[in-house]
């Protein structure tokens, strides 16, 4: 029965997808749409991506100084480890995980509002393509976003990391030693192209729980739940496979 | 003018529209009348394109409907204009904006004229100045008039109105009913009304079929529903104390 659940709901969303994934009709109408996304579900994430990378930055930075760092270790660990963390894993997998919840659950609820009071029914007898109308501007408008946001998220942890040398915990030259130690620039474009699959797995699964609502506000909510829940787990099962893949 | 021939349409084992067959004439306000849960919606729905019969045919001036591709479908999806029960406008829109997007996505003109258009429409429902107001800061007689002028903005050949006064009062009733008349006589469109109003039926019905459970059991103008004799037909639209004095009173 979960088998057959799956590969139903799986058919559909290809199918959506598939609907998306056309030319738009008027390249204006899109344009418009596609900037008024980058504002909607990238620019307007900034703050809180700044605001979370800051304090985990400070506080990874004082956790291994603090309990992990010893007389044995070198003294660049502390931001050597900090920096490894926050490129590696934090700014793509978990941050994207946390814009799951924000923007995943924004998209699959403005859709699923919209095929609830009939907004997409209007767009289909118009004669308006309405997955790619709606759902397309999102998936490549965040699938702009996110890998900038994700350098912001490093940028604002590597910030934090100094915070907290500020107050003494752990000292600047050592910090800034371990944040340049054996430095890869891969790790950033690893990190960019993890976040890059992240973008378009929480746009496009958000999007189908949204599309494919029926009934009332009681099933937008619901709704809106599944898709964080749902494009959460996938983004751990693709980071699972991207990691060695990447790496 | 749009037929309807052998029209069937089930949810699982639920048949819910039962050989229906029509004529809505051009020029004309056609209404589809019954109860809730008769299967009126569930018509419309087939007509426009939202639900696929499962068997029927749909003739839009004898192109039939079911069996066009689906360019054909959103082609001449383009000359119907459909107002919904709920008024479905575009919530982040403006009024404005509202009734420019059909002419934004499809329309060729320059940006002035689309505005001129636009502006037209909305004085054409009496909505001059309402231009920058988005539709949850309006009045529900309003946004169905900001709904009527989005779907009459591209000249539209079929006009579609599910239940359009659902939720408004008498008064406001009467003033949309008299507008999607007149739009209907002055564009020389096909429209079909989806309602359980008899204010509507009584004032704009020139050809009434009324749907009782998913059958076509009667077929008329407002003149004839008063003198008719079909006691399904009567037990509906004579249920209230005020129609049945008025029959009574006619007769």
């Amino acid at each position: 029965m979960f088998i057959v659940k799956f590969l139903s709901a799986f058919g559909s969303y290809l199918m959506l997808m598939g609907r998306t994934f056309s030319i738009p009709e008027r390249w204006r109408m899109f344009l418009k749409q596609y900037i008024k996304e980058l504002t909607q579900l990238g620019v307007d994430s900034i703050g809180i991506v700044l605001l979370i990378s800051f304090f985990i930055g400070a506080v990874i930075c004082i956790q291994i100084k603090l309990n992990i760092a010893s007389p044995w270790m070198p003294n660049f660990t502390t931001g050597y480890t900090t920096r490894e963390i926050m490129v590696l894993e934090f700014s793509s997998s978990i941050m994207c995980l946390i814009l799951s919840g924000k923007v995943g659950s924004n998209i699959a609820s403005e859709i699923g509002t919209m095929r609830v009071t009939q907004q997409i029914d209007a767009l289909e007898i118009m004669g308006v393509n309405s997955a790619s109308f709606l759902i397309l501007p999102k998936i490549v408008g965040l699938m702009t976003m996110i890998p900038c946001l994700v350098v912001f998220s490093m940028a604002a942890g590597f910030v934090g990391a100094y915070a907290s040398a500020l107050v003494g915990i752990v000292s600047v030259d050592d910090l800034t030693i371990g944040l340049q130690h054996d430095f890869r620039q891969w790790f950033i474009w690893m990190s960019m192209i993890k976040s890059f699959v992240f973008a378009f797995i929480i746009a496009s699964v958000s999007s189908f729980y949204g599309y494919t609502v029926e009934g009332g506000s009681f099933d937008v909510g619901k709704a809106s739940t599944d898709a964080v829940v749902r494009s959460s787990m996938l983004i751990l099962f693709a980071d699972i496979f991207l990691t060695p893949l990447l790496s | 003018m749009i037929e309807i021939k052998h029209l069937y349409k089930s949810f699982e084992d639920k048949e819910v529209l039962k050989d229906i067959n029509a004529v809505f004439e051009e020029g004309k306000t056609n209404l589809i009348i019954g109860q809730s849960g008769s299967g009126k919606t569930v018509l419309i729905k087939n007509i426009v394109g939202l639900f696929e019969p499962d068997r029927g045919e749909i003739l839009y001036d004898g192109r039939d409907f079911v069996k066009m591709t689906k360019r054909e479908k959103v082609l001449i999806r383009r000359e119907m204009g459909m107002i919904f029960q709920s008024a479905a406008l575009f919530d982040s829109m403006s009024v404005l904006e509202n009734v420019m997007f059909p002419l934004d996505m499809f329309s060729d003109k320059n940006e002035a004229d689309r505005i001129r258009r636009a502006k037209f429409c909305l004085e054409r429902v009496n909505l001059a100045g309402a231009e920058e107001k988005f539709p949850g800061e309006i009045s529900g007689g309003m946004q169905k008039r900001v709904a009527i002028a989005r779907a009459i903005a591209l000249n539209p050949k079929y006009l579609f109105c599910d239940e359009p006064n659902s939720g408004l009062d008498p008064k406001t009733s009467l003033v949309i009913d008299d507008l999607i008349h007149s739009i209907t006589e002055e564009y020389k469109m096909t429209t079909i009304i989806n309602t359980h109003d008899m204010n509507s039926v009584m004032g704009i019905g020139e050809n009434i079929i009324y749907i009782c459970e998913g059958l076509k059991e009667w077929q008329g103008n407002k003149d004839q529903i008063m003198t008719s004799t079909n006691e399904r037909l009567n037990s509906f639209i004579f249920a209230s104390d005020l129609f049945r004095k008025v029959k009574e009173a006619n007769s």
